[in-house]
């Protein structure tokens, strides 16, 4: 349980500001290392983007739309077998577009198939494609785009390049312009065995996350902002929250990398060198999404679990962000993602800019909302005929909900383009003791990436304390 | 700690991390990643928990080392020569 601001000490080993997966994380392995470990979240509950919120009854996941199966390894090995134990795999993911139609396991031999018999391409091509984007690692050559690459096994073939993009831009928002290596890495990720998630929801799996800190020893509080990260001499010395100076030896800011150099860290604290690098970095997009819910003893037909629809007549990045987009994933929740809720939940995902929202007049705002929610309704009324009659709740966020909830510069859901790595994983070398975890350079992002990525974290932070 | 204890280390960390490893057939001079399934994640394991047992720091550039299990004692035998 969090304990009130008022409770905490007045110096900790570490602070960790934010607790998205990869803040909880980070606190969670250096509590397990030894360390004496704060954890302060600004909103009430913890998980960052990895979230829900409930409405009549119902319960609707933000971003539990499917993980690749090193979840299930990372969970065991960083959290427990509890956690390891409730992820599921995904089996039904459609496609539905203008270019093509199919259902698929999303995995190596089900994509293989499929590039063989409905896009007609050589088994030899798909193999060779495959090795290639498997054998990718971050620290190879990143000036291929992934466009390039698609082009050099599949030349001409839009389709295809949907087929293996789409999925990914959702995931990520990577476009076609990013390193071919940010592709391959998350590809091949999924391509391992297929598209999982976590059974019992993300309330389920933050509850037991929130268990396992409290096992380990981690101070948590919630509804705690943090102002201000104390720099002296070069030097990690604490933050400053409500008023009130805590002391630390380090602090890992999982607040966004933007966030943490130009709102959370006075400027002088950096080389002129390094806040070069750190103006350099391109902030991702954030999202749309709408939130339906079935009235309670209704049901609907079991249409896949993941839906990658779009009207659109090809694959297309800029499409996939216009505010009136053709392109939008329906994540569908069935009893199963909840056994012993009897519900079913339905949210439509999309990619969206920051500005085409912030900018319009609080009427326009709300009118632009009811027609996200209209058009949603509309595209899901294909796969499930009537559903709107099913349904007694609907709502809609925009990147300025995102924003609101977890601060994030532009409401980014996907963290940064691939240089805010390098500044990410740099900071502690700028200034002693302070460290970022979060969301960054494409491949450090979705669950998988920024559990993971809390770890490598964890890693650095332990060697700074223990020299 | 002689060669053969800092492979026994090596092993019991592994076990830690994989408690499925299968160390019968390994061969110590083949990279263990290839031979265990580990991936990059398991090294920083490894290196984390050597840190936490021996207070042992390994820099980034020599992760190579911990290649094989050979040589992971030939990088190691200096560095843990009084433990």
């Amino acid at each position: 349980m969090p304990v009130p601001f008022t409770q905490t000490k007045e110096t900790y080993d570490i602070i960790v500001v934010g607790s998205g997966l990869g803040g909880l994380t980070t606190a969670n392995r250096l509590a397990y290392c030894g360390h004496k470990v704060l954890l302060l979240e600004h909103h009430h509950r913890l998980g960052g983007l990895a979230t829900w919120f409930k409405r009549r009854g119902h319960i609707f996941d933000i971003s539990l739309h499917g993980f690749p199966y090193g979840m299930v390894k990372t969970c065991k090995k960083y959290w427990n077998k509890e956690i390891m134990q409730s992820i599921v795999q995904l089996k039904n993911i459609v496609f539905d577009n203008p270019q093509f139609s199919l259902q698929t396991t999303f995995d190596r031999e089900d994509f293989t198939h499929i590039l063989e018999t409905v896009f007609k391409i050589p088994v030899a091509t798909v193999n060779r494609f495959f090795t290639v984007v498997s054998g990718m690692n971050f620290y190879d050559d990143q000036t291929m785009t992934t466009r390039e690459l698609f082009e050099e096994f599949f030349p001409g073939r839009s389709d295809i390049h949907r087929f293996l993009m789409e999925p990914i831009t959702y995931a990520n928002g990577s476009t076609l312009e990013d390193p071919a290596i940010t592709y391959g890495i998350v590809f091949s990720n999924f391509m391992n065995k297929g598209v999982f998630t976590f059974e019992g929801g993300t309330d389920k799996l933050i509850g037991m996350m929130a268990d396992e800190l409290e096992r380990n020893g981690v101070t948590i509080c919630t509804n705690v902002k943090v102002d201000k990260i104390i720099v002296e001499k070069g030097k990690v010395r604490g933050i400053e929250a409500h008023g009130k100076t805590i002391g630390s030896k380090a602090v890992v800011s999982n607040s966004g990398i933007t966030n943490t150099i130009y709102n959370l860290t006075e400027r002088n604290a950096f080389s002129e060198e390094f806040l070069e690098k750190a103006a350099a970095i391109r902030i991702n997009n954030s999202s749309c999404q709408v939130y339906m819910g079935i009235k309670e003893g209704e049901g609907i037909n079991d249409v896949g679990d993941l839906l990658f629809t779009s009207t659109a007549a090809e694959f297309d990045s800029t499409e996939l962000l216009d505010r009136e987009t053709k392109s939008k994933t329906f994540s569908i929740y069935y009893p199963k993602t909840r056994p012993g809720l009897n519900r079913y939940t339905i949210v439509a995902s999309m990619n969206s800019r920051y500005e085409d929202w912030a900018e319009l007049e609080e009427d326009r705002y709300q009118e632009e909302k009811r027609s996200l929610i209209a058009r949603s309704l509309r595209d899901l009324d294909r796969y499930l005929p009537g559903v709107a009659q099913k349904i007694d709740w609907t709502e809609a966020a925009t990147p300025k909900t995102f924003n609101r909830y977890t601060l994030h510069t532009s409401g980014t859901s996907f963290g940064t383009k691939f240089e805010g790595l390098d500044v990410s994983r740099s900071i502690f070398k700028e200034v002693a003791g302070l460290f970022h975890v979060g969301s960054v350079g494409i491949i450090m992002s979705g669950w998988l990436g920024a559990i993971n990525y809390g770890v490598i974290v964890s890693n650095d932070v332990d060697s700074y304390l223990r020299s | 700690m002689t060669s053969e204890e800092i492979k026994n280390l090596i092993l019991e960390i592994i076990e830690d991390i994989d408690d499925e490893a299968d160390f019968e057939s390994l061969n110590p001079d083949e990279p263990l990643r290839d031979q265990l399934d580990l991936d990059s994640m398991d090294f920083l394991d490894i290196v984390m928990e050597l840190r936490k047992r021996h207070q042992l720091q390994i820099p980034e550039e020599d992760y190579p080392n911990l290649a094989t299990l050979n040589s992971c004692a030939v990088y190691l035998e200096p560095l843990l020569r009084n433990a």
